[in-house]
């Protein structure tokens, strides 16, 4: 075998183990639910059968699918900018000179380390009606206990506490990175020409940060449409699918209906969104949101 | 002067009360476990401290099995990962085969369209592999981490060449090469990648809810589901216990490797 074979060869047998699970499980499914989608669900010994978009056009006139996709629209510019934002806040403070600092990186951060299901489990002792410490506290300025899971304008709102509450501490890591990479000498300058901290903050800090807050964007955004694990515990996306999110529904339509057809044409729309996502930061990338 | 310590004064204020207010549901949680039932939602300073709450949850379900699970689960996920991802980057680092392009934006795709997302047909993968309801199967689609490639891809570029040849004059083989000079310079990364794997699978909830159903096979996230959801009715002192039970050993790990920890977060989140 001469030595340009041997590279390639090895090459590809190094590879070989991950790429062997990579396509059974994440391109095979990908193009399978493509394929599932424009099928029947087999129902005992009646098989699949094509029906072309039917599945799609059923999904268009699913009031619930619209809802979900509204929702989580809402989720996702309720609890990303303010996860951001906080996630910012909390790495200026961390990384300055306030006491305690120790202290208060470990109170950001903890809630990251928790698995969702038992920030769900927490919280939702937390929004207890009447007994809970939220009704608690506010029972104190006088408001009356509220079932703040079980009624529909809330129940959304209480999910995306809890998102951001777990979120803002894991982002606030990666400004921390980006922030210790910013040199000293900038704040120095600055402060010689006499420039105000939230002058420099705005003009200076943020701009550096920005391929720190593009990054989080992205992982956001997946998210957001990834995680659903509080929902199981708290809301079962009710009242009247008013906190179900589009994973969620795929997850009943998919394994409490068992529709795997009509599931798969749910999936596809994720796909696409999490596709054009993929596309849109390439796209952005290829711009480079770089100052150096 | 004294404008600039007002200004500092307020800053650590609210810095505080966002600290405090961050680790106030915590705080209550640990209250609650620790107390008797009486005292789950009054705050009583004198009230008795006591462990019962853990005794309950404990004997109530059998949450050594869902440990074990997830032991079994996590470290089993992660020698996969390690082995996988590190043979993989290897060969996107240093060998120029056919189609490596391609290759690597194909596992990219990873990144974007995660194993979370395709739960239907991966339910159906695994009915025909006749793996449901166990633990193979719950750790099986992240085995192959696109993640792990792409961090460990970037450590061995790095790599000076030098020392590669060096190794190879010696008539080291490539696989040689990758145990005694590849691997040993990207144990930092590999540390925080095995970091990061941990706390994500010990946490995982959706996936294995799905593909398990019975006690032998669930991990402790959808072992405290369960429990939560059927056994405990609304006797919120046990099902907080549990919560910080099955919590316990990430967030004790946490507290003693903090420094680690956060700079492991770190190091894998920077590309």
């Amino acid at each position: 075998m001469t030595r340009r074979w041997q590279v390639h060869v090895q090459g590809w047998l190094l590879l070989l183990p991950a790429a062997v699970l990579l396509a059974t499980f994440t391109h095979y499914p990908a193009v399978a639910t493509l394929w599932q989608s424009l099928f029947t669900t087999p129902k005992g010994d009646r098989a699949a059968k094509f029906i072309g978009l039917a599945n799609y056009q059923d999904m268009l006139a699913d009031p619930v699918f619209w809802q979900v996709l509204v929702n989580n629209t809402w989720y996702a510019l309720g609890t990303i900018p303010l996860s951001i934002a906080l996630a910012i806040v909390m790495a200026l403070v961390v990384n300055g000179k306030v006491a305690g600092r120790p202290f208060l990186r470990l109170a950001f951060f903890t809630p990251t380390v928790l698995p969702m299901i038992a920030v769900a489990n927490i919280w939702l002792f937390f929004y207890t009606p009447g007994y809970g410490l939220l009704d608690q506290f506010l029972g104190l300025f006088g408001f009356a206990g509220r079932n703040w899971l079980g009624s529909r304008e809330s129940a959304l709102l209480c999910l995306m506490a809890v998102s951001i509450w777990k979120e803002a501490g894991f982002f606030m890591i990666f400004y921390l990175a980006a922030l210790q990479q910013i040199s000293p000498s900038l704040g120095e300058a600055a402060a010689i020409e006499g420039a105000g901290r939230w002058y420099f903050f705005r003009r200076v800090t943020f701009p550096l940060l920005m391929p720190t807050t593009l990054f989080v964007l992205v992982n956001a955004v997946i998210n957001s449409f990834r995680l659903i694990d509080h929902i199981v515990v708290m809301t079962h996306g009710g009242p009247d699918n008013s906190s179900s999110l589009l994973l969620y529904y795929i997850f009943e339509v998919g394994f409490k209906y068992w529709d795997s057809a009509y599931a798969a044409a749910l999936t596809m729309v994720l796909l696409l969104i999490l596709g054009g996502l993929a596309l849109l930061q390439f796209l952005i990338l290829e711009r480079r949101v770089h100052y150096q | 002067m004294s404008a600039a310590a007002i200004t500092r004064g307020i800053e650590t204020v609210g810095a505080w009360t966002l600290a405090l207010l961050w680790i106030l549901p915590l705080a209550f949680a640990v209250w609650t476990a620790f107390h008797p039932g009486a005292y789950a939602a009054h705050f009583v300073p004198t009230a008795p401290l006591t462990l019962a709450n853990f005794a309950k949850a404990w004997s109530a379900a059998p949450f050594a099995r869902y440990f074990l699970n997830t032991v079994l689960l996590v470290s089993m996920v992660l020698a996969a990962q390690l082995v996988l991802s590190v043979l993989a980057a290897y060969a996107f680092a240093r060998f120029a085969f056919a189609g490596r392009g391609i290759m690597f934006a194909l596992v990219l795709v990873q990144l974007m369209i995660v194993p979370d997302v395709l739960l239907v047909e991966n339910y159906g993968t695994m009915s025909s592999l006749g793996l449901l309801d166990t633990i193979t199967a719950i750790g099986l689609p992240y085995m192959a981490s696109a993640f792990g490639i792409f961090l460990l891809r970037q450590t061995f570029k790095s790599v000076p060449r030098e020392l590669d040849e060096a190794a190879r004059v010696e008539g080291a083989g490539p696989l040689a090469i990758l145990w005694r000079v590849y691997v040993p310079l990207a144990r930092p990364v590999l540390v925080a990648f095995g970091l990061v794997s941990v706390s994500f699978h010990w946490n995982n909830f959706l996936w294995p809810l799905i593909v398990t159903n019975s006690v032998e096979t669930r991990p402790v996230t959808v072992g405290l589901e369960v429990f939560a959801s059927t056994d405990q009715g609304v006797d919120w002192s046990i099902i907080t216990a549990a919560t910080l039970m099955t919590s316990a050993p990430l967030l004790l790990a946490f507290l003693v490797f903090q420094r680690q920890f956060v700079q492991s977060f770190m190091r894998a989140g920077i590309r």
